[in-house]
């Protein structure tokens, strides 16, 4: 692998003006696309920036009209803003910890060869197929209810008292659901780094003395650490957006209106259009300049391949 | 080399899940083209039990009307109101028929639209207009055109589980009033069973459908004769305290979860004592089929103060957005399930308990359903003559509407409110912190009134 790849670089050097322009070429097959994804993607923002400067209630379609920044001022000096914000992050970022956290658990205990793997794994994978939507209502009724709920029913077997946990944890139910729905999603991509790591190392690792803590420590998780970026990244990216188990169980209330759920509430129960675009535009301005200085900083597979690019 | 093939399959099936996924989302999307002479009505409706039965009984009207297919897209109240919200104000046209609740009738008859259904009503002897409830057509009208017509028809009742109160002891009066109900409710909570349920999910057709007529009969109100908010006045304070103490002192548990469908499932498994709701739930609790505790339950009026009568008016209502294109058809279908013959289908096929109540005077004069609604037609039919949609509080106000106030704005102020007060009940703030985070936002709502 290693030596075709030199032999590829190394190998006869084309002229500096035949590679230009035979680096046209893909360039040009990936123009339709690149134009296709820029429409698809920049026509939407363009409009909702517009939408942003308008008084635009829909139950008073008479008087829609521009009100240029008064809709960002609403954003800023209102009360809702910064607590959403607030939810997003205590609510996005518990989750992405937790179910990385259990989903590497879970990746450990499913690397090793035993009966019924295949079935344990796929098992494990099912809370992830689930629909949101779905699974929201499974834990309202099947799983939280405060009469009939299994983790109410465990509670009861163990002497303890029932939880209501909706009225009294919104927070806290969010998260659980969403770590549960999330976990899989993690594991997956860890068990892939964890298959991914050469067993001889491990092996001469052992033999060299190392216990499996320090073998872990020192030689499995910087190995999975580009895995763990990458695991962290997407389910934040997932989960920034999450909806569902809001809208169906706690409603926004006791600190879990997220930036998701506020749009959606000016939008459709306030109905009003030009808010729930300021909203919306300011929601992704934060995440750029979050995302962007988090890339940078903190992952080092982007880091790296900017070092290399250079 | 096993494991890799392992992983392709998982990862093909984990695709082809998620393909089927979004198309089946998709599928649900589309209709409402007429293909190939048949015309295909898109009904969107709440998922209340009667719409369920009209989904049920809909073959016949198709039957009767060859080329007209009705479907039907059900949701849960709230997300139904935006989604029809959305749809009709946009002039997207996705539905033909619409269910309506009387709160957005009259505005959305007065932006326009809605079709006004007079004529096509009138032209048609045998459907008898003049029969729907008086009460209700007026609270649907504007200007006295009728832009809807109501399916059913509710107000707003106590009822109470006969077998506790008797084991407990004590009995309860026709005309309750509330510091009576708190005191039963107190002597009921028992570790098997609430006093009480109340409505404390979010939301303003939820927690403050009934909490508003709390307040009214307490004195208290939105607004006063001149759109000024009222929020922070003592008897709103005082209501609303009363309330939350109630939940907090005898109501069921995780009040948050609960509206409607969740108290009627307490209230039928036996686990709550009282419920203060939508009269409507009487003819789902007294079904033999569906309830266990059908027979065991006495329905009074709604607990008052310092009114006389404290129920709420509502009623579901079919409409017919300017939207479609199939007017006709839309008319020939919101009759029909409108009409007196759908009593008599409703009540042959499925059961006489289930015919639609709160929406035509002659349904209460059926022999048939009368016999078998003994239980609570005539509470219903008393509380929805006795109510007063002009003035259900202490003093005037200048709406027409009893736990809603009739301007677009009211939904967001309620729903916002409902979750400052949610944070109450559950005892993160105080209601007095809740009511002066409201009223700023009701006062912005009545300030447009004004102009």
């Amino acid at each position: 692998m290693t030596a075709t790849m030199q032999s590829r670089t190394t190998g006869a050097r084309p002229r500096t003006a035949e590679r230009r322009r035979a680096s046209w070429v893909p360039r040009g097959l990936v123009l339709p696309a690149l134009i296709f994804s820029i429409l698809l993607t920049q026509i939407p923002f363009v409009v909702t920036i517009v939408f942003s400067l308008l008084n635009w209630n829909q139950l008073r379609p008479s008087e829609i009209q521009f009100n240029w920044f008064h809709n960002y001022v609403v954003v800023f000096t209102g009360p809702d803003f910064l607590p959403s914000l607030f939810s997003t992050v205590t609510i996005t970022g518990t989750s992405v910890l937790l179910s990385l956290l259990i989903g590497l658990g879970f990746a450990l205990l499913l690397d090793r060869k035993f009966v019924g793997r295949g079935i344990a794994r796929t098992l494990i994978i099912t809370p992830f197929l689930v629909m949101p939507a779905a699974a929201a209502l499974i834990w309202k009724w099947s799983m939280l209810d405060v009469n009939v709920g299994m983790i109410n029913y465990g509670l009861h077997l163990l002497g303890l008292p029932p939880v209501s946990w909706n009225t009294d944890f919104p927070v806290a139910t969010i998260i659980i659901l969403l770590t549960w729905q999330f976990t899989p999603f993690m594991m997956l991509i860890l068990l892939a780094g964890l298959q991914s790591q050469n067993r001889d190392i491990l092996e001469a690792a052992s033999v060299d003395g190392a216990g499996p803590l320090r073998t872990f420590r020192w030689m499995t998780l910087p190995h999975l650490r580009q895995y763990i970026e990458i695991a962290a990244l997407l389910g934040t990216i997932m989960l920034l957006q999450v909806f569902d188990p809001i809208a169906i169980m706690t409603k926004g209330t006791g600190g879990t209106k997220t930036l998701s759920y506020l749009l959606y509430e000016r939008a459709f129960i306030g109905l009003n259009i030009g808010e729930a675009a300021a909203f919306g535009v300011v929601t992704v301005a934060v995440t750029m300049v979050v995302a962007t200085l988090a890339l940078r900083t903190l992952f080092r597979v982007f880091i790296e391949g900017n070092v290399r690019d250079a | 080399m096993k494991s890799l093939i392992t992983k392709r399959r998982l990862l093909s099936s984990v695709v082809i899940l998620a393909t089927a996924t979004v198309l089946a989302g998709c599928a649900g999307a589309g209709g409402g083209a007429s293909t190939g002479g048949t015309v295909q009505l898109t009904l969107a409706t709440v998922d209340n039990p009667q719409m369920k039965d009209m989904e049920q009984l809909k073959g016949t009207f198709e039957k009767e009307n060859p080329g007209i297919k009705v479907n039907f897209v059900q949701m849960e109240e709230g997300d139904l109101r935006a989604a029809v919200t959305a749809d009709v104000a946009s002039g997207a046209g996705q539905y033909d028929i619409v269910t309506v609740g009387a709160y957005e009738v009259p505005q959305w008859g007065a932006n326009g639209w809605l079709t006004d259904l007079t004529p096509a009503l009138k032209a048609d002897k045998s459907y008898d207009v003049g029969d729907l409830f008086p009460p209700v057509r007026d609270a649907l009208s504007v200007k006295g055109d009728l832009y809807a017509v109501p399916f059913y028809g509710e107000s707003s009742i106590l009822m109470y589980n006969k077998t506790m109160f008797a084991k407990a002891g004590i009995t309860i009066s026709d005309h309750p009033t509330w510091q009576e109900v708190a005191a039963d409710a107190k002597v009921l909570n028992t570790p098997d069973h609430a006093g009480i349920c109340l409505r404390g999910k979010p939301g303003w057709g939820d927690l403050f459908a009934p909490l508003t007529t709390v307040v009214q009969t307490f004195g208290g109100s939105w607004y006063d004769n001149n759109w000024n908010a009222q929020v922070d006045s003592p008897q709103f304070a005082d209501a609303v305290n009363f309330y939350v103490n109630l939940l907090k002192d005898a109501g069921e548990a995780d009040p948050v979860s609960n509206s409607f469908t969740e108290c009627l499932n307490l209230v039928n498994s036996g686990k709550v004592a009282m419920w203060y709701d939508a009269s409507v739930a009487a003819s789902i609790l007294e079904d033999p089929k569906t309830s266990k505790v059908a027979g065991q339950m006495g329905y009074v009026h709604a607990p008052v103060f310092k009114t006389k009568e404290s129920g709420w008016l509502w009623s579901w209502n079919l409409a017919i957005p300017k939207t479609t294109k199939h007017v006709d058809a839309a008319t020939k279908f919101v009759e029909w399930a409108t009409s007196k013959e759908y009593e008599q289908l409703v009540g042959k096929t499925l059961g006489w308990t289930r015919v639609p109540p709160g929406a035509r005077t002659s349904t209460y004069s059926i022999p048939e359903y009368k016999k078998a609604a003994a239980a609570f037609a005539p509470i219903t039919l008393d509380v929805m003559k006795s109510v007063n949609p002009k003035q259900p509080g202490v003093n005037p106000q200048p709406w027409v509407g009893i736990q809603y106030v009739t301007i677009p704005e009211f939904q967001d102020v309620g729903n916002q409110c409902a979750q400052f007060v949610a944070d109450a009940i559950a005892g993160r703030s105080t209601v007095g912190d809740a009511l002066a985070k409201c009223q700023p936002i009701a006062q912005a709502a009545g300030d447009k009134q004004k102009k």
